[in-house]
């Protein structure tokens, strides 16, 4: 009872209600990631998206208006360097990734001063989402899940098996451009809740824990987001009774769903 | 018979290497055609070639009629990859894995598959299986699956990258005659790539044979009498190769 107390605040309820729309959002992306082995993907735009925040600082932009166009371009980046480079995908994650970290952590020191407000990024803030930022994770889900409905089968052939796709017709390249530009968007929004170093474990977690239990392809979508709200709502939960930090709360919360979700996959077994 | 496929003088290098060199040859539709030819030979290529995957070097490829490059009528046309090519992890039912070969289709190509899953998936002597884990099937009742997903699409041309690869010999035996009976019943035009040029001549009635150039193309019957593929291969070998079709 006194937990539900709390969101008599009006900072609390948007918390939760952003933290719900990044979980649904992050768990549904995060399962066509981990899938096509693109997991660390979200570790790398998240770091380019600490740049971004760098940036947005310096120039005295609010960081979430930067952030949103850069690590978007970043993500275009990685997948043109996938595709032309004679590299890897993981090695256009890692480059792009470690020239978002550098550049942040050179604007930090040139800058100087706006250091305690660049590193809250590191760890976000979920309780500090303001309208805007919730407002904008509303549409961005709105307009992913129309998406992921709209073109599931053709998402569904992409992630099974990416040259038979082509070769049935599928706009692959479509696709793909648009999964990275959600992806993206998400991962701009998700540094301000969970922070730079805890993002790709939003992606990754919900979306490995329904693994372990799915039946079907459906399933494991629907679990994922799932299992990530309920992380969210474990995490802040905790993060208000014991006063811990909302962001690593939740990202505890989704660790202990997975080893549970594991463990009765081991017992099924 | 009307030619659905046109390849003509088609070059592919990969790193200025010739992967196919002038390679030309037409198939008319109800064909039922072996791709054999040795590792390397551009087996794979030209089926990645005649799909669209893979950029022509030089000349042309014409599928029903229309270039390549302009080709929409993907709906005619269904694949079957290699096997190895998958995540074994992934969490797919068997119908989803059938229904994904509607993905990319017109809404009116999907008409009616929820009901044509269910008769492909009897015939291919699955449809116990429809709601189960891809993942947990054997190696034959996944190829069957993936035969399905090609099948649901109805194609007047069916491509497959040796399908057999992996399988023991009684489940292949039970995949060629499937294919046979589609070819014979629906007079779907079959162009299947193997490197097992003896057991492809069992089932298909022509063998086009390369190594990076055509070096053959026509009836599997007239293949054992030319010349030219006795000078290729040996009399041995090609003795053998026969010897075994007859059969």
């Amino acid at each position: 009872m006194e937990l539900l107390n709390f969101f008599q605040y009006d900072f609390l309820l948007r918390a939760l209600i952003a933290g719900s729309l990044l979980a649904v959002l992050a768990g549904v992306l995060g399962v066509f990631l981990v899938l096509r082995k693109l997991s660390l993907i979200g570790d790398g735009l998240a770091h380019v998206s600490f740049g971004a925040v760098a940036l947005g600082l310096l120039l005295g932009i609010y960081p979430f208006y930067i952030s949103v166009p850069i690590t978007a371009l970043a993500a275009f980046l990685i997948f043109r360097l996938g595709e032309k480079a004679k590299f890897y995908g993981d090695a256009a994650i890692g480059i792009v990734s470690a020239v978002g970290i550098a550049g942040g952590v050179i604007i930090a020191s040139l800058a100087q001063g706006f250091n305690v407000d660049l590193f809250s990024y590191l760890f976000g803030s979920l309780l500090a989402i303001s309208w805007s930022e919730l407002y904008f994770l509303l549409a961005l889900t709105v307009v992913s899940l129309i998406f992921i409905i709209y073109y599931y089968r053709p998402l569904f052939a992409l992630a099974f098996d990416e040259t038979a796709a082509k070769a049935l017709g599928v706009k692959v390249k479509f696709l793909n451009t648009i999964l990275l530009l959600l992806t993206a968007l998400t991962v701009a929004a998700a540094v301000k809740a969970v922070g730079v170093m805890l993002v790709s474990a939003l992606l990754i977690l919900p979306a490995a824990t329904a693994l372990q239990l799915a039946k079907n392809f459906k399933a494991t979508l629907l679990m994922a987001a799932g299992f990530a709200v309920l992380s969210v709502i474990f995490g802040l939960a905790a993060s208000l009774t014991y006063n811990l930090p909302a962001g690593a709360s939740i990202v505890m919360a989704s660790f202990f769903l997975f080893i549970f979700s594991y463990l009765i996959s081991y017992l099924r077994k | 018979m009307s030619v659905i496929l046109k390849v003509e003088q088609v070059n592919i290098d990969y790193n200025r290497i010739p992967a196919l060199k002038e390679v030309s040859f037409q198939v008319e539709s109800g064909d039922y055609i072996g791709l054999a030819g040795p590792n390397g030979a551009g087996k794979s290529t030209l089926v990645k070639a005649i799909l669209g995957l893979e950029p022509l070097g030089a000349g042309s490829i014409e599928l029903f009629g229309e270039q390549l490059a302009s080709f929409s009528q993907w709906e005619k046309i269904a694949y079957l990859p290699q096997k190895h090519q998958y995540n074994q992890l992934f969490p797919a039912s068997v119908s989803e894995v059938v229904l994904s070969g509607l993905a990319g289709l017109p809404r009116k190509a999907k008409q009616g598959a929820e009901i044509r899953i269910r008769e492909i998936l009897t015939e291919l002597e699955i449809a116990s299986e429809e709601y189960k884990l891809f993942s947990r099937l054997s190696g034959g009742q996944q190829q069957r699956v993936l035969l399905a997903r090609a099948l649901i699409r109805r194609p007047e041309l069916l491509i497959l990258d040796e399908p057999t690869t992996a399988l023991d010999p009684q489940v292949r035996e039970k995949f060629f005659s499937i294919l046979s009976k589609i070819n014979k019943e629906k007079k779907t035009t079959i162009i299947m790539v193997t490197h097992d040029t003896a057991d492809i001549g069992r089932y298909a009635e022509s063998l086009l044979y390369l190594d990076r150039s055509l070096v053959f193309f026509g009836l599997f019957s007239d293949f054992c009498d030319s010349k030219k593929m006795q000078d290729y291969f040996g009399d041995f070998s090609q003795h053998l190769i026969c010897h075994q079709h007859d059969h």
